[in-house]
C-alpha cells in the first residue's frame, strides 16, 4: 500500500508529465485560453489514462512481452512481440476514446458538449501514450501499480493546466513585449513553474 | 505532381522553404512540442530525432496522400495512426540496431513520434487533400522546420550547460581553471521551454507579422 501511495505521489509531482517530460504540450499549450476548457480537459486525461494504463499493463503483461504467450501454449516461450507494442497501445487508446466518447455521449450529454471537442484530441495527446510507454519501460509490478501511476500522471497533467490556465487568464492584464505575447510567454512562464515544480524533487519516496 | 508542373516548381519550393521560417511547426503552428524539448539536452539525440520526424512526416504524408480517395472520413484517424505507428516500428528498430546508445537516450520518445502533433497536424491539414508529391515536400518541410529549432536549443543548451558541441569539448581547460563554470541550470528540463521562449521572441521581433493580439 505504501508503494502504491509512493508512485502516486510521485507521479504527480516528482515526474510530472508536463514539467518533467514535456508530454500533452500541444493540448496544453493550445487549450489552456480559460480555465473552465482546461478542467474538462484535464479531466478527460484523468479519466483516459487511469483507464488505458492498466488495459495496456494487461496487454503488455500477457500478449507483447518475451515468453508472456505460455498461458496460451507452453511452446510459446520464445515468441517475443514486444516491437509491436506501439501499435498495439495506439490501438488500444484511439478506440478506447472513441468508446468513451460514445458512452459519454449517451450518458451524460451536458459534459459530452463540453468535452465535446476535446475527447478526439486525447487520442493524439502525447501524454496518453506516454503513459503507457513510461509504464513499460519502468516495468511496474502489478496492475494496481500501473493504475495508480496512470491516474497520478493524469492528476499532474490536470494541476499543470489549471495552473498555466489561471495564470495565462490574469496575464491578460499585463502589458507583455508585443513579441512575447500569447506563445512566449506561455512558454516561459510554463518553464518557471517547471522549476518550482523541480523543488519536489528532493523528496525521498 | 501534374503534367506540366515542374518537380520544384515556385509552389512546391514554397512547401519546403515556409515551414522552416514564417510557418514554423513548432514556434508559429505550435505542434509537436511534446517531443521537441525533452531531447535536446545534447546535440546528437536531438539531430537523430529530427532525422526520424522528418523520414516519418514524409513518408506517412505520401502513404495516406495515395490513400487519401480511400480512406472513409469517419475512421481517418486510426487509419492515420495505424500507418504512423507502422512507420515508427520501422524507424525505432533501425535506431535500435545501429544507433543503441542514441535509442537507449531517446527512450519513449522514438514511441512518442507516433502521437507527435506534427505528423497528425500535417496528415489532416495537408496529406488528405493533396498529391504524393507535393505531400512528400511538406513532409520534409516540416520535419525540417522541427530539425531546425530542436538543433538550435540542442546547440545552445549543450554549449552552455556541458560546454561542448555534439558531445566534443569546445570551451578549453584553462577556461574552468579561471573559474567558469558549466551551468547547470540549462541541462534541467525547465530551461528548455524558456529557450524556445526566447526563440519565439526573437523570431517575432524580426517578423512583426507574426504578433499575436493577445
Amino acid at each position: 500500500m505504501e508503494n502504491l501511495i509512493n508512485i502516486f505521489i510521485k507521479s504527480i509531482f516528482i515526474d510530472n508529465m508536463v514539467f518533467a517530460f514535456f508530454l500533452g504540450m500541444c493540448s496544453y499549450l493550445a487549450v489552456s485560453k480559460t480555465v473552465k476548457t482546461s478542467v474538462g480537459l484535464g479531466i478527460a486525461v484523468i479519466f483516459v489514462l487511469g483507464i488505458t494504463v492498466p488495459l495496456n499493463y494487461l496487454l503488455n503483461k500477457y500478449i507483447l512481452v518475451s515468453g508472456a504467450l505460455t498461458w496460451v501454449d507452453p511452446s510459446f516461450a520464445d515468441v517475443d512481440l514486444s516491437f509491436l507494442s506501439f501499435i498495439m497501445f495506439i490501438a488500444v487508446i484511439a478506440s478506447l476514446v472513441q468508446l468513451v466518447e460514445m458512452i459519454v455521449e449517451k450518458f451524460a450529454p451536458a459534459l459530452y458538449s463540453s468535452l465535446g471537442i476535446f475527447l478526439p484530441l486525447i487520442a493524439v495527446n502525447c501524454a496518453i501514450l506516454g503513459g503507457s510507454l513510461f509504464m513499460q519501460e519502468r516495468d511496474y509490478g502489478t496492475l494496481a501499480e500501473a493504475t495508480s501511476f496512470g491516474l497520478g500522471s493524469g492528476i499532474g497533467w490536470f494541476l499543470a493546466i489549471i495552473g498555466i490556465a489561471a495564470i495565462r487568464e490574469k496575464i491578460r492584464y499585463s502589458n507583455i513585449p508585443a513579441p512575447l505575447r500569447g506563445l512566449g510567454i506561455t512558454f516561459i512562464v510554463t518553464g518557471l513553474m517547471g522549476i518550482a515544480f523541480m523543488s519536489f524533487m528532493g523528496i525521498k519516496l | 505532381m501534374s503534367d506540366k508542373e515542374p518537380l520544384f516548381s515556385a509552389k512546391n519550393r514554397k512547401l519546403l522553404k515556409n515551414p522552416l521560417s514564417s510557418d514554423n511547426p513548432i514556434t508559429v503552428q505550435v505542434l509537436g512540442i511534446c517531443s521537441a524539448l525533452a531531447v535536446t539536452a545534447k546535440l546528437e539525440p536531438a539531430v537523430v530525432m529530427s532525422l526520424s520526424v522528418m523520414a516519418v512526416t514524409a513518408f506517412a504524408n505520401v502513404i495516406i496522400s495515395l490513400l487519401r480517395n480511400t480512406i472513409p472520413s469517419r475512421i481517418r484517424i486510426i487509419v492515420q495512426l495505424v500507418v504512423v505507428a507502422a512507420l515508427v516500428i520501422v524507424v525505432d528498430q533501425v535506431l535500435k540496431a545501429f544507433a543503441y546508445e542514441v535509442s537507449k537516450q531517446l527512450s519513449v520518445f522514438v514511441g512518442l513520434i507516433i502521437t507527435n502533433c506534427i505528423i497528425m497536424g500535417r496528415l489532416e491539414a495537408f496529406a488528405l487533400g493533396n498529391k504524393p508529391w507535393p505531400a512528400f515536400l511538406d513532409g520534409i518541410g516540416n520535419g525540417a522546420g522541427y530539425g531546425v529549432i530542436l538543433i538550435i536549443v540542442a546547440f545552445f543548451r549543450e554549449l552552455l550547460g556541458s560546454g561542448a558541441i555534439y558531445g566534443f569539448q569546445v570551451v578549453p581547460q584553462s577556461f574552468y581553471d579561471m573559474g567558469y563554470q558549466n551551468n547547470g541550470l540549462i541541462i534541467l528540463p525547465p530551461m528548455a521551454l524558456i529557450t524556445v521562449g526566447i526563440i519565439i521572441w526573437v523570431q517575432r521581433s524580426r517578423d512583426k507579422s507574426l504578433i499575436e493580439s493577445n
